[in-house]
């Protein structure tokens, strides 16, 4: 039992919040005490950035909310309005705007990050999960965002997602008609996306990220070494490799910070619009319900599962599965990577390859998802559909690297694909054949790339030791 | 392998296998009329003004700008105190030359109001078959290049209610209001040496009072200005942002020397 009243060494007025509240403790448990890495690198930004992007979010759509009209007859005007007679009012809305795509960006390079270091390993399993469950929150509400400006590309992406939950055999058309609160997208669903965008959500966001640092902090930072400092301290028990967070990073962030707002900044002030990809071009219009657009496509951070969606054309259920698939993969990934190495710097040359690839194919993904529908492009989606999925399956056969496991996984995968191969092949649609019978390169390459080279170049399937002590 | 080694190989393959694999599809089909480039220069304002005075005069009457304020867009076009206009000035020239809109008492409309037209929506719909644009924000939605090259592609053609059709938008519902001013000109089809369609070109058949040259201007002219109402904010903020980024170039200095005296005893 604590002491009452609570001993403290601060004085005066922090002496006085003290003995209330254990605002000294968490200073030092959070910051002056907190013993990171001190080797984090680039790639260690970008969790330090996603939390400014977090509060600038916040605080713009707060000054947003006092303008916008959350009705499907004055939404639209409302943004104009902002856009035209608030003062610095397009700023705000800018801020906004940008921010939602700047969040991704910087979202997609953290995760990556975390994949290159392993930092979803060492008991670091929930950090990993609760950052996917921010991962989707995340989704929700720039989805649920999007549909406030009451554009063309609102209405009718709005109307394409929705829809998704009406593939769902038995409860499907009752559950979108719940989340729409009409039979069409209409006031009503305007007003509870609302709601959600600006208040439930957002909730959610900051809960999660309060979470997710607690977790981090309790088993501690990775780093790009995957080291565990905290196997090595000296007598006072401080990881010999630790340095306290602050002042070291709070100084060490700062620069960070200036350069992500400079380029911020430059998006904003020089090309808000980024060529129809931050704010699209068809959004401009408003919305509506009666003149379908020639080509929707969402916003650019959702278009690799857009296109996952369009490349499962077994039955629309099954594409939506494969969607939500997609992202439930990287759920489970701390359970499907069981190799004790975490950073790519000491596991094998075919594991670097694997991440590479899966980085490539996550773009081309995303640039096929913004494009119109080709028999070309439309074979190079499934193809790699196929490839992101088969991802996780390599990354399961790496946790060894013993080479009958790597032949034995390279027939059952690549025979997987062929066998899909045969089942989609249509004797009666040749075009559609004829790229069958030229893309599926793509996924049989990466296999026998990722799982049969070792055995020519064993140089590939070396692992090193993970030394004791940090790098540089 | 060295790890420096690994890192560019990482560092590379990235971008060499989304090229690669994006290179070896053949690309979408492309498809549409090339556009005009209609090299759109807000700071020219007597183009610009130039620019206004011609919507209000061609354009107006059936397309009106909503989102848009007389006041507000007069100061934007150079109609202001800096270049020597008296407030008197500006809304007596706003009166007499922009201002068609009258209230429900019949009053010319002030000059705060938004630049709406008298024109109802059902009275379009039965005049065009289709419901005429606001086009506050034209600019974004479609583009000044866009606008630009749609402006100069009306071509005759008797099968259209109004007589015209257009290259860059295909059975469009607006009359060529301009005719007066450019002509009317013809499509010429066209055919290569073995007999395929290669793409159409438009010809002067009836002239203006217009030469070609002075029609692109008035067409530029017109662009200009749609391109500024589509968002006013652009007059400024490019000068914001250069200010900004000079501060926070600065202030990276000053953060980066702090952070390296701090990570000195680092080692
Ligand atoms: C007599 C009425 C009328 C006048 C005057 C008129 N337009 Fe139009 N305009 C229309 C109609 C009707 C449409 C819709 C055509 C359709 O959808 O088929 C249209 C469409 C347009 C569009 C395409 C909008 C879009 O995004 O689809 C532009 C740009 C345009 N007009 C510009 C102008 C300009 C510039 C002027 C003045 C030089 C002008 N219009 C004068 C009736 C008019
Ligand atoms: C709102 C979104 C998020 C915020 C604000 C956020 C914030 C942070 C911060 C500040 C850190 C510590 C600094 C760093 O290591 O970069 C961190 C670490 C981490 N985050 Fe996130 N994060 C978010 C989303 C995610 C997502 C989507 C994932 C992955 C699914 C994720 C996984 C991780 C992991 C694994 C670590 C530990 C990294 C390591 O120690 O190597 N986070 N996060």
């Amino acid at each position: 039992m604590a002491a009452y009243p609570r001993k403290t060494e601060a004085t005066g007025l922090l002496g006085w919040v003290d003995e209330r509240f254990p605002i000294v403790q968490t200073w030092k448990d959070h910051m002056s005490e907190y013993y990171a890495p001190k080797n984090f690198n680039v790639w260690y930004y970008f969790g330090v950035l996603a939390m400014l992007v977090l509060v600038i979010q916040i605080v713009s759509g707060i000054f947003l909310t006092m303008h916008y009209k959350p009705d499907t007859g004055m939404a639209f005007a409302s943004v104009e309005y902002i856009m035209r007679d608030v003062p610095g009012g397009w700023f705000i809305r800018y801020m906004h705007s940008t921010g939602a795509s700047a969040f991704f960006i910087v979202i997609y390079f953290h995760m990556f990050r975390g994949l290159m270091y392993g930092s979803y390993k060492g008991k670091r399993e929930l950090v990993w999960l609760i950052g996917m469950a921010l991962y989707l929150a995340l989704m929700a509400e720039a989805f649920m965002g999007y549909l406030l400006p009451w554009g063309q590309m609102s209405f009718w992406g709005a109307q394409v997602i929705i829809n998704l939950f009406n593939t769902i055999p038995v409860i499907g058309e009752g559950l979108s008609l719940f989340i729409r609160g009409d039979f069409v997208i209409s006031d009503p669903t305007l007003n509870r996306l609302f709601a959600f965008h600006v208040a439930a959500v957002p909730l959610i966001l900051v809960a999660l990220v309060f979470v997710h640092i607690v977790a981090l902090h309790t088993v501690g930072s990775n780093n790009p070494d995957g080291v565990e400092i905290k196997a090595l301290k000296n007598e006072k028990g401080i990881p010999l490799d630790g340095i306290p967070f602050h002042p070291y990073y709070t100084v060490h962030d700062i620069p960070a910070i200036v350069v992500f707002l400079m380029a911020f900044f430059a998006v904003i002030f020089f090309m808000p619009e980024v060529g129809g990809y931050f704010l699209e071009h068809a959004n401009f219009e408003p919305a509506n319900p009666l003149k379908t657009p020639e080509h929707i496509a969402p916003v650019w951070y959702f278009t690799p599962f857009y296109t996952v969606l369009r490349a499962v054309t077994l039955s629309p259920f099954m594409g939506t599965l494969a969607m939500f698939g997609a992202i439930i993969m990287l759920f489970v990934l701390p359970w499907l990577d069981r190799n004790p190495i975490k950073s790519w710097r000491y596991r094998n040359t075919v594991h670097m390859l694997n991440l590479a690839i899966f980085a490539a194919v996550f773009i081309i993904l995303g640039y096929l998802g913004v494009k119109a529908v080709t028999p070309e492009y439309k074979e190079m989606g499934v193809r790699m559909t196929e490839i992101y999925f088969l991802f996780f399956a390599v990354i399961f056969i790496h946790s060894k690297t013993d080479l009958s496991r790597y032949v034995i996984g390279f027939i059952v995968l690549a025979g997987a694909v062929v066998a899909i191969d045969f089942w989609r092949y249509n004797p009666d649609d040749a075009i559609s054949g004829a790229q069958i019978m030229k893309q599926w390169v793509w996924p049989i390459g990466y296999l026998a790339l990722t799982l049969l080279l070792p055995l020519v170049m064993k140089s590939c399937n070396a692992e090193k030791a993970v030394p004791e002590r940090v790098t540089s | 392998m060295s790890n420096s080694i690994r890192k560019w190989i990482f560092v590379l393959i990235v971008p060499l296998v989304v090229i690669g694999v994006i290179g070896s599809a053949g690309g979408s089909a492309g498809h549409g009329v090339a556009l005009q480039s209609a090299n759109v220069n807000l700071s020219d304002k007597a183009s610009l003004q130039r620019g206004a005075k011609y919507y209000a005069n061609y354009c107006m009457g059936c397309h009106s700008l909503k989102f848009s304020r007389y006041n507000r867009m007069a100061e934007d076009i150079g109609l202001n105190a800096s270049n020597g206009f008296t407030d008197d000035q500006v809304t007596t020239f706003l009166k007499e030359n922009l201002i068609f809109t009258r209230d429900e008492n019949g009053k010319q409309v002030k000059t705060g109001s938004l630049m709406t037209t008298a024109y109802s929506a059902k009275a379009a719909e039965k005049a065009f078959g289709t419901s005429v644009p606001d086009l506050s924000l034209v600019g974004r939605s479609r583009g000044s290049d866009w606008i630009y090259s749609y402006l100069k592609s009306f071509y005759l053609d008797d099968s259209r209610p109004m007589g015209v059709n257009n290259t860059v938008f295909k059975d469009v519902g607006m009359p060529h209001v301009l005719a007066g001013l450019q002509g009317y000109q013809t499509l010429v089809h066209h055919e290569d040496k073995d007999g395929h369609h290669v793409a159409p070109t438009l010809t002067m058949s009836k002239p203006g009072t217009l030469s070609a040259a002075e029609y692109d201007v008035v067409v530029h002219d017109l662009t200009n200005f749609l391109a500024y109402v589509s968002e006013p904010a652009q007059l400024s903020r490019k000068m914001y942002g250069i200010l900004t980024l000079l501060f926070l170039l600065v202030f990276f200095g000053f953060a980066y020397a702090l952070s390296k005296e701090y990570w000195k005893d680092i080692h």
